[in-house]
């Protein structure tokens, strides 16, 4: 046992459990002060994936789930790092990717909106990052969608991540946004974020990476908590 | 540099994360078998369910299950139970670092912005619980809420999100 060396949470750019104005946060938030505990191996420890766990056609959600033709929409191509506080590249690390269609629709059977499904998009994917804890995923731009947090509630156009990192404290699932998006003033979710936080989650158009007669490029650079040196063991 | 914030998972993670457990088209990367379930008299199940503040079990939570001592981890959303149950098939782990036998239990669901940690521990180990650093490190009347409850079926872990029995979770 040794008291904690990560860093916790960081509450200047994290959301709170409780955000009233995202309303089912309000049954659902602790509102008991959360127990720090001295780190073990436990908290040092977590789960480990590599190639085994991506297909070969995970990281293209415009190829992964084609049945009779091309997935409808803008496509994109996004790429960036995973970084741990320090700066330093989080290497072979999953990231594990889920959107709506181009029209705001995802397939999940709850998803009631009146928007079309398309039979060529599922709209998930797994990506790893390399040595330099780079990665690169094409996808279509997920649409807007309404939602019933409030009246005429629309979420933002996003794309939802998963990752691990190299311990179970370095777990994160978050959302991803695209600049200028004028529903970004009236997202309960986005707005949740203290004001520190919401820039760390738009991602930058990326000329560079956009591919001519092909797909619009973003980047955008996850950082997971604590630094590169935090001990670790592998499964 | 900033950590990146934390976003909820929301309502639709099931075919990102729990695609085979929810009978999407796509693998699953882990799904609720930590073991076989009929590897043999050591396997036990782990279930329960999520509560909310008006005691409503909550059937859209995903809850990961980390066995440090075995390193294996499941993941199970509450979705698919019609009690809107969590089960894992998993073995009592031994100790690690010295602690009481335990699971560390994360948890998501749409209304949290941010996961919860949680522990599970075992309720027949009387004294390796009165010696954990850990449960020790939680006021006394809220330990309780960490402990499985043993049944016939296995061992029962409710989870409770808020009220008078809201389950203990940790800033690690």
């Amino acid at each position: 046992m040794s008291q904690p060396t990560i860093p916790l949470f960081d509450r200047e750019v994290q959301p709170p459990y409780l955000a009233p104005g995202y309303k089912s946060t309000v049954l659902r938030a602790p509102t008991q002060p959360l127990v720090v505990i001295p780190h073990s191996l436990s908290e040092r420890t977590g789960p480990v994936f590599g190639a085994a766990n991506v297909g070969p056609l995970d990281h293209d959600l415009t190829k992964n789930s084609m049945k009779n033709g091309e997935p409808l929409g803008e496509r994109i191509v996004v790429h960036g790092r995973v970084l741990d506080e320090t700066g330093r590249p989080v290497p072979h690390t999953l990231i594990e990717i889920w959107q709506a269609n181009a029209a705001g629709r995802y397939v999940h059977k709850v998803d009631q909106h009146d928007a079309p499904l398309d039979p060529n998009f599922l709209g998930t994917g797994r990506v790893l990052t390399d040595a330099e804890g780079r990665y690169k995923f094409y996808t279509i731009k997920p649409g807007a969608y309404p939602w019933s947090n409030h009246y005429n509630a629309w979420r933002p156009n996003h794309i939802h991540f998963s990752l691990f990192g190299p311990n179970i404290t370095t777990r994160l699932v978050t959302q991803m946004y695209f600049p200028g998006d004028p529903l970004l003033d009236h997202d309960p979710v986005f707005l949740s974020l203290p004001p520190k936080g919401r820039s760390l989650l738009i991602c930058r158009f990326d000329m560079a990476v956009t591919e001519p007669h092909f797909a619009l490029g973003y980047q955008f650079d996850f950082v997971l908590r604590g630094s590169g040196s935090t001990p670790f063991e592998t499964v | 540099m900033r950590q990146t914030p934390s976003q909820t998972v929301g309502p639709y993670f099931a075919y990102g994360l729990t695609p085979e457990q929810y009978l999407y088209d796509f693998k699953s990367l882990v799904g609720n078998r930590l073991v076989d379930p009929l590897a043999g008299p050591e396997a036990v199940l782990i279930y329960g369910r999520v509560f909310d503040g008006q005691g409503q079990p909550v059937s859209d939570a995903l809850i990961e299950l980390w066995d440090a001592a075995n390193r294996r981890f499941g993941r199970f959303g509450t979705g698919t139970d019609p009690d809107c149950r969590f089960l894992f098939h998993t073995v009592k782990p031994g100790s690690v670092d010295g602690q009481a036998p335990h699971l560390s239990v994360i948890v998501f669901m749409r209304g949290q912005l941010i996961h919860s940690y949680t522990r599970l521990y075992f309720p027949e180990e009387t004294d390796a619980n009165a010696a954990d650093p850990v449960l020790n490190a939680v006021p006394e009347h809220r330990r309780q809420t960490l402990i499985a409850r043993r049944t016939p079926a296995g061992y029962e872990f409710d989870i409770y999100m808020q009220g008078e029995r809201e389950t203990v979770f940790f800033e690690i």
